[in-house]
């Protein structure tokens, strides 16, 4: 399965990324050569064997219910390029 | 040419828990300052990691279970991607290919069959669990973002394409909202966003097996949008094939002020997010102890308690589908009629009756009301042994209602209201009465038994609504034909 430009260009307007023509030309020969790379993956025998989500073997690490109050909001608020009434400001989004 | 509809429900309920989803931020969200619970995971600070609550689990299983979904015993979490400001981190942690729970069923009454009213089952596709996004203002040539509701637990419940029309759809969210709110899952207020409905609607020619084209409606946030939504887009998908058109596969939100459904945009496919595991959290695997400890946990649910309160209690169908609405007041109800002495049919008039009413006058929930049930049970008590009569009951219903913590007897003696049993003092009352209307003891005692209620009347003013009803006809008769 070779990736082509036309799929750079879907997966970078999904990604809200923009290009030059080169940059797409260049990224398409860097991801066929990362998928090629895992082509080798492929010659491995997988029958029967359960896909991995986690490589780490536990599960359940769950937390309690119990609300804390995070002690820096205002510097986290701080961080933001503009904020307007407590709001962070972001470009017009069109729906 | 007839068709017929086609709807399948998304329905999304944000969980009651106390903390968010992945973090220790509080999930209250409503009326409060913008971003100010907040933290670097529900900002999506870089480097930040979630941590799952284990009662948001809890609690969607437990709606699975109520909804007679297989519990997965092996569930995962990924990231569903897309570029949004609601969720800075570029993708919602939410749940794709093993949900918590899948292939369950509801069933509800809807229109139709012989007695007018049939049990539908709905199946249920999947119930999971994902975070909420932050919320978005749009003013200007910009947009304004508040985190507060990032990362609040949601949960979605999806059902098959098994309802018919918008009555049923609106049947069906019903039942959802009262399943969840008997659980203590969620508050299921439409109003403050934490129960919010997206349909799925097509139509076909009425007898065709193979589906039409389906639409997405968004943005249901209220039963009259649900209805409204449904209604409009129905007719708008058999006028476009009626003119020899196609409907075309879109998202469109609902306008409730304008009254129709706006196309969104394109539909993006499955594919397009690219879901993939989530790396940052562990999957989650419910074993079968644990999955039993909350089985057992769960509540009597709606449709176990109601044909319970006919049987226990004596009511009609309709008295203990009504009782049973809810859960605060069916266990308000249940705790009253259990009361010794209690008469579980007169509660039930009390609540259906003036309980009823004073709380649709006031807008307020049973939680709200001041008078305890015992209380209530103690006022039913004193019309019954004859210290009132059912006005003064009112009257004194309506006092207990605005005073707290007077008892009934006590408002009685208060007020003076204790019921005219003396028929010494009674008789003169009568006596006057009918003194004062000839006319009507003459159509009397020709036979005309009407005046007899206008009599009665008189006597009641005359005493202030106190005397006993009974013995007034009684000492009536017995004056006029004496």
């Amino acid at each position: 399965m070779a990736v082509t430009v036309e799929d750079v260009k879907r997966i970078a307007a999904l990604a809200r990324l923009e290009f030059t023509a080169d940059e797409e030309e260049r990224l398409t020969g860097e991801l066929n050569s990362i998928l090629h790379y895992m082509e080798k993956l492929n010659g491995l025998d997988t029958d029967g064997v359960e896909p991995t989500s986690h490589v780490a073997p536990v599960a359940n690490a769950f937390r309690e219910d119990e609300p804390e109050e995070f002690a820096h909001v205002e510097e986290l608020r701080a961080q933001a390029p503009e904020m307007v009434e407590g709001y962070y400001k972001v470009p017009r989004i069109i729906e | 040419m007839n068709y017929e509809t086609v709807i399948g429900m998304e329905v999304h309920v944000e969980l009651e828990t106390a903390a968010k989803m992945f973090c220790r931020c509080r999930a209250h969200h409503f009326q409060i300052p913008p971003n100010s619970h907040i933290c670097p995971v529900c900002t999506s600070q870089p480097g930040s990691l979630p941590v799952i609550n284990g009662r948001a689990i809890e609690l969607t299983v437990m709606t699975g279970m109520a909804l007679n979904c297989q519990i997965r015993r092996h569930s995962v979490f990924d990231r569903k991607n897309y570029v949004y400001p609601d969720l800075p981190k570029g993708y919602q942690i939410s749940q794709y290919g093993e949900p918590l729970c899948e292939e369950g069923w509801i069933e509800m009454r809807v229109d139709g069959g012989e007695t007018g009213r049939s049990l539908r089952r709905v199946g249920i596709v999947r119930v999971h669990l994902e975070e909420d996004t932050g919320k978005l203002v749009h003013s200007g040539n910009s947009s304004l973002v508040d985190y507060n509701r990032a990362g609040v637990p949601l949960m979605e419940i999806v059902s098959d394409s098994s309802l018919r029309s918008s009555e049923e759809a609106c049947e069906y969210v019903q039942k959802i909202r009262q399943l969840v709110r008997y659980l203590g899952a969620s508050s299921g207020d439409m109003e403050k966003g934490a129960m919010r409905c997206e349909a799925n609607i097509s139509v076909r020619p009425t007898g065709s097996v193979d589906f039409g084209t389906k639409v997405e409606v968004k943005n249901l946030n209220s039963f009259r949008s649900v209805r409204n939504a449904i209604d409009y887009e129905v007719k708008r998908q058999i006028e476009t094939l009626e003119e020899g058109g196609s409907v075309r596969q879109v998202t469109m939100g609902w306008d409730e002020n304008d009254g129709f459904t706006r196309e969104q945009r394109s539909k993006e496919y499955d594919d397009d997010y690219r879901y993939f595991p989530e790396p940052d959290l562990k999957a989650v695997d419910l074993s079968d102890d644990w999955i039993e400890a909350v089985r057992s946990r769960l509540p009597e649910l709606a449709d176990a308690r109601a044909p319970r309160f006919q049987s226990e209690f004596g009511l009609t169908a309709e008295e203990a589908a009504l009782l049973t609405e809810d859960q605060a007041l069916a266990a308000y109800y249940e705790e009253a009629a259990s009361k010794p002495g209690a008469d579980p049919k007169q509660v039930s008039n009390w609540i259906v009756g003036q309980l009823f009413r004073r709380l649709k006058e006031e807008e307020i929930t049973i939680e709200e009301v001041q008078i305890r049930p015992d209380e209530l049970v103690e006022l039913i008590g004193l019309v019954k042994d004859g210290t009132i009569n059912q006005t003064a009951a009112r009257e004194v219903f309506d006092r207990m209602w605005e005073k707290d913590a007077a008892s009934p007897t006590r408002i009685v003696e208060e007020l003076g209201l204790k019921q005219l049993s003396d028929s010494g003092e009674l008789e003169q009352a009568v006596a006057a009465v009918i003194a004062e209307n000839p006319d009507a003891v003459k159509k009397i005692k020709t036979g005309n038994e009407k005046p007899i209620q206008f009599l009665m009347g008189q006597v009641m003013r005359a005493t202030r609504g106190k005397a006993n009803p009974q013995l007034v006809q009684e000492l009536v008769r017995r004056q006029i034909s004496g």
